[in-house]
């Protein structure tokens, strides 16, 4: 295609794709499953809902995996990343991250609507749910100086080691990247089996009551970023050892350190809000 | 893509360089083809949307029931119908379809910043459109298909009382369009911001990319606030969680408040590119760069940063404490500063200017006419008092219309007749335009002008039948229905005559006012332009 015109630009011109549209479909396909699979649809006998759903959705990590190894290709072999094009992909994951932020203010939103207010007279069945006060009546909260005082330490001490890597990345020494990668990496891992631990054990449920709804929402679709986090740091380190990325180049990296800072902060928030003040140790000092 | 050049050995020089046939489209990378599937996309949408609003109608021009023997599914053609026009016409036209062929033209960039995710954008809402499609055709309330609470979807309704099917394949639809815009808007802003042609700056970029880049914002902003009210709409429907569900301490207001922190913004995310067109257009015939270019590009600015802290303005009847009303009052009208900025810019603009009545002038014209009667109805409605006696009724529906289906829709089709030769290279005739448009126009105004009288005298929406005393005016409504539609024949009449002839369009067939970037290339463009990226020279604003 080059051959044909004079390209006197440093912009990327996107070879043809079957992706999206594969991406599409799969997710289409997903979509049906789901709602097959949560209304137990019966078809010919047979409940197919979770079959469809998973193979709409091994359509969708088949699209990542191959979108993406493209993406690979274009920057390691093929030299399309030129700085502008690299620019346009700091703007696309600033972007992206911004609206992510956006996602968990619809979660914050419902536990603050649900918690400052849980003592408003007016909500009078709110109100006989909750006694007037928050947590509600009856819900036995996680001790926020426990496990989720550890979590906190954990994910921390997760955002400085990936800084780490970052540094040993721009001076070039490959063995500190892959021994603070893996550190990442293991720190996280730490963080969800401590997370998962705590969800098993917790006094209160997800169904039926607002307070296991507002927790488990948010603090689920934040352990669901984490695993994505997760994943995308241990594919950074993956080419770690492949040998990709330079001192001057390496944004694939970059964005899974944007994303994992991302998901610090907002674990912040969460434990701020939702373990700490909103455990008995604060929201139920509220006057009302 | 060698592949594809081979094929084509025969040597059709345009088409050495691209893929040709069903790979062209559906692994396409080329911002001016996916636009035109957006085009595509957004017609045929258009006529399903509008089918739903033509039963309605035909239900509506007698009290009693003529052909909806279930009541329910009236509501489900409401619902559908506004559902499709806003997320499956609207939003693809404008942005999809005329933001992704101009942006990049305009600001001299060779496409858009990530041309393998415009695809998926496009893709995803034909996936989208079919989910919503079978919803109409499986159990929502008790007994019969499809959902019917209103675009809104508000609780309890769309838990506890629509417990079939039905809504999921609309949330997951939501979902999908949602996925969608989000992506397209993260493109619009990287490419708006980053690929200017050397020497464009913000100030002189033209106003569509300007209108483009804030509704971008918006999108960005805004639809994940939506996805995650209807994933808790989700789990309280499958997973017994009690978001909505006061008896269980949750609060069904705040899935009003979540909406509409989405909803509002998304009627300026209808809008604003429509802003932008209807800009260029008053410029390009009216032979006059636009005034107060300025003024112009930041009031869309602060539409759009004020539109997202007005949104209860949508809930004065849910119980919001007085002072709550009162802010959201004083915030709202405030929108009537920055766009009466516009309003009076557009005519200060065509004020001593060397005046051309093409078609695309005339529905910019009409657009600023029809925009003008639903804005003011707008700052009607701001006012909480007012709207205690004006909620839910036809005057919101002619509110609403007035800014959307004629100003939304009229600058869709001014963009139409203004961009048609520079897409496709041919030439719709003027005459033909100039019809399309008084029938319209005339269509259009009598099918919703009766509707502030109905609305006023406290006719209910979302209703499929009415007292005797209402039977007058929605008689009128109808026929007004069905004068916009056979407009729409008008439309389909333009396009066979412009394939039909052998007609080629100008590269600048509008002459010396239309002085954009697109307007430098053939008609149509070549399938990548700027490979050499255009100089703009000159000050700042």
């Amino acid at each position: 295609m080059a051959d044909a015109h004079a390209t006197n630009h440093d912009y990327h011109i996107v070879d043809p794709s079957p992706w999206p549209f594969v991406g599409s479909l799969s997710a289409f396909i997903t979509a049906v499953g789901a709602i097959m699979w949560m209304k137990a649809l019966v078809i010919g006998g047979l409940k197919p809902g979770p079959v469809i759903f998973a193979l709409g959705f091994l359509g969708i990590l088949y699209t990542m995996l191959s979108w993406w190894s493209d993406v690979i290709k274009e920057a390691q072999l093929r030299g399309n990343h030129t700085r502008v094009v690299q620019m346009h992909h700091r703007y696309g994951m600033i972007m992206f991250i911004a609206s992510e932020v956006m996602f968990f203010v619809a979660w914050f939103w419902a536990f603050f609507d649900s918690s400052i207010y849980a003592g408003e007279a007016k909500s009078f069945l709110r109100f006989s749910f909750t006694g007037g006060h928050w947590p509600p009546n009856g819900v036995e909260v996680l001790d926020p100086w426990h496990f989720p005082l550890i979590n906190t330490l954990l994910l921390l001490t997760s955002s400085t080691t990936v800084t780490w890597a970052h540094h040993a990345l721009l001076h070039n020494d490959r063995d500190g990247v892959k021994q603070a990668l893996w550190l990442t990496v293991l720190l996280a891992v730490c963080f969800t089996g401590v997370q998962a631990y705590e969800y098993t054990h917790a006094a209160f449920g997800f169904a039926g009551n607002i307070y296991g709804a507002t927790f488990f929402m948010a603090t689920g679709f934040h352990g669901f970023h984490v695993i994505v986090g997760t994943i995308f740091l241990a594919i950074c380190l993956l080419r770690t050892y492949q040998g990709d990325f330079t001192p001057k180049q390496h944004l694939g990296f970059e964005f899974a350190a944007w994303y994992w800072h991302f998901v610090d902060v907002v674990w912040m928030f969460l434990y701020v809000s939702i373990y700490l003040w909103g455990s008995h140790w604060g929201a139920a000092a509220l006057p009302h | 893509m060698a592949n594809a050049a081979a094929d084509h050995a025969h040597g059709h020089d345009s088409h050495a360089d691209h893929p040709t046939g069903w790979r062209r489209w559906v692994m396409s990378t080329n911002h001016k083809d996916i636009g035109t599937m957006y085009l595509i996309f957004a017609i045929v949408a258009g006529l399903v949307g509008g089918f739903l609003s033509i039963m309605m109608r035909l239900e509506l021009q007698e009290p009693g029931l003529q052909y909806f023997s279930n009541p329910q599914t009236y509501n489900v053609f409401v619902t559908g119908h506004g559902l499709i026009m806003v997320f499956f016409v609207v939003m693809p036209a404008v942005i999809g379809g005329y933001g992704n062929w101009f942006v990049p033209l305009m600001i001299g960039a060779p496409d858009m910043a990530f041309p393998r995710m415009n695809n998926i954008s496009f893709w995803l809402l034909p996936a989208a459109l079919s989910l919503l499609l079978i919803s109409l055709f499986v159990e929502g309330a008790p007994g019969s298909n499809g959902f019917g609470g209103g675009w809104t979807v508000y609780p309890p309704l769309s838990v506890a009382g629509h417990p079939g099917p039905a809504l999921d394949f609309g949330i997951l639809s939501l979902h999908l369009a949602g996925a969608s815009s989000i992506l397209g808007a993260i493109n619009f802003i990287t490419t708006i911001l980053n690929m200017r042609a050397p020497g464009m700056t913000m100030h002189k970029m033209p106003l569509f990319a300007w209108a483009l880049l804030v509704t971008a914002f918006l999108l960005l902003l805004s639809l994940p606030v939506l996805a995650g009210a209807i994933t808790m709409l989700l789990t309280d429907r499958n997973f017994g969680t009690s978001f909505f569900d006061p008896t269980n301490g949750g609060d069904p207001i705040l899935y009003q408040h979540l909406f509409w922190f989405f909803g509002h913004p998304e009627v300026y995310i209808m809008i604003l590119p429509g802003f932008g067109i209807v800009s260029h257009i008053i410029s390009t015939f009216s032979k006059k760069p636009i005034f107060g270019y300025l003024g112009m590009a930041y009031a869309m600015v602060a539409i759009g940063a004020v539109g997202f802290i007005v949104w209860a303005h949508h809930m004065y009847t849910a119980g919001l404490s007085l002072n709550t009303q009162r802010y959201f009052v004083f915030a709202t009208m405030v929108i009537a500063v920055p766009t009466g900025v516009k309003i009076f810019s557009w005519i200060a603009t065509m004020w001593g200017g060397s005046i051309r009545f093409s078609a695309a002038m005339h529905w910019a014209v009409g657009f600023i006419f029809l925009f003008t009667v639903g804005g003011v109805t707008g700052v009607v409605l701001s006012n909480a008092g007012l709207d205690r006696n004006l909620h839910n009724t036809y005057y919101v529906v002619a509110h609403f219309h007035y800014v959307l289906s004629l100003g939304a829709v009229f600058s869709i089709f001014a963009a139409w007749y203004y961009w048609f030769p520079k897409m496709f290279g041919r030439i719709i005739p003027e005459w033909i335009g100039k019809l399309h448009f008084w029938v319209a126009f005339v269509g259009a105004n009598v099918l919703f002008f009766p509707m502030h009288f109905t609305g006023l005298a406290g006719m209910p929406r979302h209703y499929v039948d009415y007292p005797e005393a209402f039977a007058g005016w929605n008689k009128i409504s109808s026929f007004g229905s069905y004068i916009f539609a056979f407009s729409l024949l008008i439309f389909f009449f333009g396009i066979y005559k412009a394939f039909s002839s052998s007609a080629r369009a100008a590269n600048s067939p509008w002459g010396e006012g239309a002085t954009t970037l697109e307007w430098t290339l053939t008609s149509p463009p070549p399938y990548h332009q700027f490979e050499t990226l255009p100089h703009i020279s000159g000050g700042d604003h």
